[in-house]
């Protein structure tokens, strides 16, 4: 049923209706209005049996999802930013123990300067970490990704986390559809652990292992993350069957059949893109989108085949790898054929909004040579902010 | 408390099968799980294999056999699980080194949330997973009042990495990064940090110190600790001879020396008040305990450090007069 709901309440609700048996989360924006419903539906019983731990870190809520989900419990946790980062040592350690673990990652840029607003370098920061990234493109989206999320991580025995634009989408009252409970207990099925702590039948877990078996260990790893593209395909394909809608998935390709340039991107800037593609269309201009909705695994495959035969690629970046260029940029430069000439661009980090004048005016600049090739460029710049900080700091003098 | 009696005069030997069965001791036991399996890579006279097979057999009996471990990195993971060896017969996990309370929190919220909570989870940490990195977890545990044991095995030092100064390490001794060279005489004197004051300060419902020199007082505090519910901590004295430079066979008699001259107070507390002390009963200089451990070698050779070994002496005697350890009488 439809229902006029801010997204956060609505991710709260979808995650609630998963039934994870141990929420473990610490505040922080925009992730917050998330934990606080399903603290409110803990509370009220709504949610039961779960136990809500109210950590005393995000290193403790991820630590506790994993004592938690090696004990068989299904576990779910959702942080953003500096939250993110501060969980940077479990990450790799719940992906390594094989930990079916949940999280909501509402994207927040990383500081300094501390900034709560809206990019995507919290999430892309961790891209190595062995987890599943799935970016939501809208609040149903994020919904419906909920519900994937706990299917995919159960099914292959890794942790997913499922990536929201903060505020953008966390903060926006829409008009979302969150499935009913026995649908989602149909499309669920009850989490039945591949291995737990059980004192009838001791296991031992997260033993040391040294350069004679590390490797194996790490390339059955990768192995399996990559096999995953599969699952999260089939487990789209199987969410559509069952709710009627189109959600997840790996890549998301909106009018790029016959186009001439394709804008690539994440998140909740492809509805605007989508829009400034129509417009363009009207005026005779053949643009494309292709959402990347699974950025990790990388589906390589897809992108590919997306991209194949389109002369123009425009990414749009929302993060950046100092010292280095783009990240998702990085990754499609990798993956398209020779025959696409990949621009690449930064835009809307810190919550600067990526709009559709922007969009448009990007689109055209590339159409008609004025983007510079090759380097990476900052779309949405203030050259003037820029250039008088470089002068001034030209102008100090170390004593 | 009822004063063990003592078979051999002088000794409180576990696993006396002259006492009353319900007075003997777990390890002399037939049905102890044997938690921890003989084979492990511990160095010969490590205080914290000792200390972490007692410790779980008696948690293990109590429990009825149900119970998991959650462990921090450190000595006693590394030496038990060289992959694909394990040393551990109870269900076992190891996750890092900062997080095991949290882990442990994490584990009984799931046994309670699907009805499993007759498992009984115990968290294992040293003193560098507790009272450093370890912390704040640690505390969060205690403040929730999480259903988990968490014990520390100190052994005052980060053993594991190669012996280098932990916030345990007492003052003047020489570990890896705190040497007596130039004018130091080892580590800085400090304002100290006791795990067991900070977890009486959440008023948690039950905290204990013990050592190895004393086997049964050890599984009798774990076996109280196992008949209550909520954040219980046991804080463990555990020699450790290659980190201390003693003598492997050494380990018992080091620890029983820390406790008689006062540096290591044996106490309980419930809900942050002292419950009982085990008194001195043959009182000895700290020279005594220092003195056998070349970690304090500094402090004896040439002219030697009198000034610093009488620091050492007043450290001592304040712990002697704060927990009432000379006198019979429990505060
Ligand atoms: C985040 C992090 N920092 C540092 C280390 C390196 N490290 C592993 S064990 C250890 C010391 C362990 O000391 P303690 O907890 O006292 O246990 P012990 O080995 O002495 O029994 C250190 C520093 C680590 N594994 N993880
Ligand atoms: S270094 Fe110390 S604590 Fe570690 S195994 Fe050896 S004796 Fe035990
Ligand atoms: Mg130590």
């Amino acid at each position: 049923m439809l229902r006029q709901v801010e997204g956060s309440r609505a991710v709260a609700d979808a995650v609630a209706r998963c039934r994870p048996a141990v929420v473990a989360a610490y505040p922080i924006s925009p992730q917050t209005h998330i934990v606080e419903g399903l603290s409110d539906l803990v509370t009220t019983g709504d949610l039961a049996p779960c136990e809500y731990l109210m950590v005393e870190s995000e290193f403790g809520a991820l630590s506790a999802c994993i004592g938690a989900s090696a004990a068989g419990a299904r576990t779910y946790t959702a942080t953003s930013s500096q939250g993110l980062l501060f969980m940077a040592e479990a990450l790799p350690n719940a992906s390594g123990l094989g930990l079916p673990i949940v999280m909501t990652v509402a994207n927040r840029a990383l500081g300094a300067p501390i900034n709560i607003w809206n990019d995507h370098s919290d999430a892309l920061s961790q891209r190595d970490a062995g987890w599943l990234q799935l970016f939501a493109s809208s609040n149903q989206e994020a919904v419906d990704l909920h519900l994937q999320a706990f299917a995919l991580a159960e099914r292959l025995s890794v942790p997913v986390m499922v990536c929201m634009d903060g505020f953008v989408l966390t903060h926006a009252m829409e008009e979302i559809d969150v499935p009913e409970q026995d649908a989602v207990d149909a499309f669920l099925p009850a989490f039945a652990p591949r291995q737990w702590l059980d004192p009838d039948d001791p296991v031992t877990i997260g033993a040391m292992v040294g350069p004679g078996q590390f490797t194996e260990v790490k390339y059955l790893m990768a192995r399996r993350q990559q096999a995953a593209l599969a699952d999260i395909a089939e487990v789209a394909a199987e969410f559509e069957s069952t709710f009627g809608r189109e959600s997840g998935g790996l890549v998301r390709p909106y009018r790029i059949d016959d186009a001439e340039v394709v804008l690539v991107a994440m998140g909740s800037a492809l509805g605007t893109a989508a829009d400034v593609v129509d417009a363009l269309r009207e005026e005779g201009i053949a643009a494309g989108v292709l959402g990347i909705t699974c950025y990790r695994p990388w589906p390589h495959e897809a992108v590919r085949e997306a991209l194949r035969g389109i002369p123009r690629a425009i990414v749009v970046n929302r993060a950046i790898a100092v010292g280095s260029g783009s990240i998702l940029g990085q990754d499609v430069r990798l993956t398209a054929s020779p025959g696409t000439e990949v621009h690449d661009v930064v835009m809307g980090l810190g919550g600067r909004p990526v709009t559709r004048a922007g969009l448009r005016q990007l689109v055209l600049d590339v159409l008609h040579g004025r983007l510079p090739r090759g380097a990476l460029h900052y779309v949405d710049l203030d050259e003037t902010v820029a250039a008088d900080e470089i002068a001034r700091e030209a102008e100090v003098t170390v004593p | 408390m009822t004063t063990t009696p003592l078979y051999q005069i002088g000794t409180f030997a576990a696993g006396n099968r002259l006492l009353d069965p319900d007075q003997r001791s777990v390890q002399s036991g037939q049905d102890r799980t044997n938690a921890i399996t003989s084979g492990h890579r511990a160095c010969r006279g490590c205080g914290e294999a000792l200390a972490a097979r007692v410790v779980l057999d008696a948690a293990s009996r109590a429990a009825g056999g149900r119970m998991v471990t959650v462990n921090a990195t450190g000595c006693l993971e590394v030496f038990s699980t060289p992959y694909p060896e394990s040393a551990w017969q109870v269900p076992w996990l190891h996750s890092l080194f900062g997080n095991a309370a949290a882990v442990a929190s994490g584990v009984s919220a799931a046994l309670r949330a699907t009805g499993r909570d007759d498992i009984r989870v115990v968290a294992q940490a040293g003193d560098g997973g507790t009272v450093d990195i370890g912390l704040g977890c640690v505390s969060g545990m205690f403040e929730r009042n999480d259903d988990v044991l968490f014990v520390c095995y100190d052994n005052q030092g980060y053993m594991n990495t190669g012996v280098q100064r932990s916030g345990a390490t007492p003052p003047a001794a020489s570990t890896a990064t705190t040497r007596p060279v130039g004018t130091s005489v080892g580590n800085a004197f400090g304002t100290g940090k006791s795990l067991p004051l900070i977890a009486m300060a959440h008023e948690i419902p039950y905290v204990a110190t013990a050592t190895v020199a004393d086997l049964h007082d050890l599984e009798a505090k774990v076996t109280k600790a196992m008949s209550m519910h909520g954040a219980r901590y046991l804080h463990v004295l555990v020699p450790c001879p290659l980190g201390w430079g003693s003598a492997s066979s050494e380990t018992i008699r080091i620890a029983r020396l820390a406790t008689r001259c006062g540096l290591f107070p044996v106490f309980e507390a419930e809900h942050g008040s002292v419950t009982h002390v085990t008194p001195i009963r043959q009182p000895v200089p700290v020279t005594d305990y220092l003195e056998p451990q070349s970690r304090f070698a500094h402090l004896f050779s040439g002219a030697g450090r009198p000034d610093v070994v009488a620091a050492l002496q007043d450290r001592a005697d304040r712990n002697i007069a704060r927990y009432g350890l000379l006198t019979e009488e429990t505060p």
